[in-house]
Order: C-alpha cells, then sequence, then structure tokens
C-alpha cells in the first residue's frame, strides 16, 4: 500500500513539475482579451464576429474558443475596432485579405466554396430519393 | 444494371473511406500562407524593443533597398536556431530587420546576446497587431520586401542553411 502511494507521489510530482518547453510568450494578454466591452451592444457584435473567426494557431476552434496568444490577440483587436464603431463586416473583410477565406467558418457563396453550400443540399435530395424509392418498393 | 445499384452504397462508402484514409495519412499542410504577399507593408511604427537596437517604422522599408523583415520572439526555439542563418546572410550584404512579437526587453537582451543579433533595427509588437495585419501565424516568419515597401515573399518557419541561396536570390529578384 504505502509502495503505490509514493508511486502515486512521484506521479504528481512530476506531473506538477513538468511545465511545458518554453514556447510561449510571457507577455501580459492585450486588454480586451479576456474582458468583454462595456457597451452590451458592441459586445455582442463583437462575440458573434469572433465566433465564426478560425484561430490561426489551433485550426479547428474559433478565436473565441481557443486559448492561444494569437487568439487573444486577435480579439483584443477585433473588440477595440468595434468599440472605435468599425463594422463587423469590414472587420472581417480585413482578415481575409490577410488570411483567405479559410479564416472565416461562415465563407462566402462563391464558386470555389459552392460545394460547400450546395454539396449538403445534393445530399438531402440523394436521400429523400432513396427513402421515396423504397418506401415504394415495400408498399408494392 | 440493377446489380451495380446494389453495389453503389458500398462502392461510395469506399470512395469516402479512402478520402479519410488518405487525410490521415497525408495530412493536409497546416502552413497558412499569407494573402498579403504582393501587398506593402502595412502602416506602423513599432518601438526599440532591444537595448541594443533601434525600433522599426514603415518608413525604414520603402527606402529604395530590398531587405528581410524576420518576425521572431525570444521565447521561439526555432528562432534560436534560426539565428545564425540570418548572420550567415547579413555577411552577404543582406539587410534583415527584426520584429520582435510579445516580447520583453530583457528577455529578448539575453536572446540577443545568447544566440547573436543580425538585426540592423527591432521593433517590439506586444499586441501582435502587426503580425496580423501582415497574415502572419506565427513565429519566425520572414518577408522579402522590396525597395518600395511591397511584400515579394513569405517564408514560414525556420530558415535554414539550404535556403539562404534562394532568399539571396528572391532579394536581387526585388531590387
Amino acid at each position: 500500500m504505502s509502495e503505490r502511494r509514493h508511486t502515486s507521489v512521484a506521479l504528481i510530482l512530476t506531473l506538477a513539475l513538468a511545465s511545458p518547453l518554453l514556447a510561449d510568450s510571457h507577455m501580459a494578454a492585450a486588454p480586451y482579451a479576456y474582458t468583454a466591452l462595456p457597451d452590451t451592444k458592441q459586445e455582442a457584435e463583437a462575440r458573434d464576429l469572433m465566433g465564426e473567426i478560425r484561430c490561426v494557431v489551433c485550426q479547428g476552434q474559433s478565436i473565441i474558443d481557443s486559448n492561444a496568444d494569437l487568439a487573444a490577440d486577435m480579439r483584443s483587436m477585433i473588440r477595440q475596432r468595434i468599440q472605435k464603431g468599425e463594422q463587423p463586416a469590414a472587420i472581417r473583410a480585413w482578415l481575409i485579405a490577410r488570411y483567405g477565406k479559410w479564416v472565416s467558418y461562415d465563407p462566402p457563396l462563391a464558386f470555389d466554396t459552392a460545394p460547400l453550400w450546395l454539396l449538403p443540399l445534393a445530399l438531402l435530395g440523394l436521400g429523400i430519393w432513396l427513402l421515396a424509392g423504397r418506401l415504394k418498393w415495400r408498399r408494392s | 444494371m440493377k446489380s451495380f445499384w446494389r453495389w453503389l452504397p458500398l462502392i461510395l462508402f469506399g470512395l469516402l473511406a479512402g478520402l479519410v484514409t488518405r487525410a490521415l495519412i497525408f495530412p493536409t499542410p497546416r502552413d497558412i500562407p499569407s494573402k498579403w504577399v504582393g501587398h506593402p507593408m502595412p502602416g506602423f511604427d513599432l518601438p526599440a524593443a532591444a537595448a541594443s537596437r533601434p525600433g522599426l517604422a514603415i518608413r525604414d522599408l520603402a527606402n529604395g533597398k530590398p531587405k528581410l523583415v524576420n518576425i521572431f520572439a525570444s521565447w521561439c526555439i526555432p528562432c534560436a536556431a534560426e539565428a545564425p542563418v540570418l548572420r550567415r546572410m547579413t555577411l552577404e550584404g543582406v539587410e534583415v530587420d527584426g520584429i520582435a512579437l510579445r516580447d520583453q526587453r530583457a528577455d529578448l537582451d539575453r536572446f540577443l546576446a545568447r544566440y547573436g543579433n543580425p538585426y540592423r533595427a527591432i521593433g517590439g509588437d506586444v499586441s501582435s497587431s502587426v503580425a496580423i495585419a501582415l497574415g502572419s501565424t506565427g513565429v519566425p516568419e520572414t518577408y522579402v520586401v522590396d525597395g518600395k515597401g511591397i511584400i515579394r515573399k513569405q517564408y514560414i518557419g525556420q530558415l535554414t542553411d539550404a535556403d539562404v541561396p534562394a532568399v539571396i536570390e528572391a532579394l536581387r529578384a526585388s531590387q
């Protein structure tokens, strides 16, 4: 029993001491990275936009969900620009000009993004067609 | 014909499974190249980030001479490995300007003393504002900027000795 306890103490110590290798900034977060805007309407606009901007570091998350420094800085930038009265659509276009359509979770309908929009409809149509055929076959 | 329709779902499933397997074995590259290449450097005026070098502003870049702008940080490990490569390029007459991302002066001074200082000037980008305006996704990144301040090329990640001839050629082409 005591040996087992020693092992678990050693394990906890190892985990506590295992700090990740120096690979992140020690800089304090930007002013509006984790702080909401005082104006609730502006904050709601900012949150809507931040929820559809993809984090460029952890590429499966939106910047609102990401803990990456760059995502925090992007949140602060978006909130500050909205506070100054800039339109969310303009900020989104500004980011797309730099990172590509990829950076938005709400890509505009264009030639290269058409499959994204049309394929679900096509698949739904296929599903209905298959189902209809199957139901008819059952009835007969 | 009837047997074809019977096998169609399995064939479709096989195609889908093939796609997924391929994506697992050969993941799409995670590098996101900047769409801002070909555009002018963003207007910026960054304060000095290190004790021994001046800050960096847009007017330093559009001065007729092509140069490299390297985004780096003292907390970035590949940047330490990249420092000697940048040094070697300065010996060939290349001007390297630095943008230190989210860095503190004491950390940066220690980094430069330890790994060498190839930079003519180093601006401190504490809130990543210039990095975001460049479409940058991390450190290190190196931009070839021509004499008019237009970005000609972006290198994502650490430059190695093998990249030196190509980088120098890209600078010559931006003359």
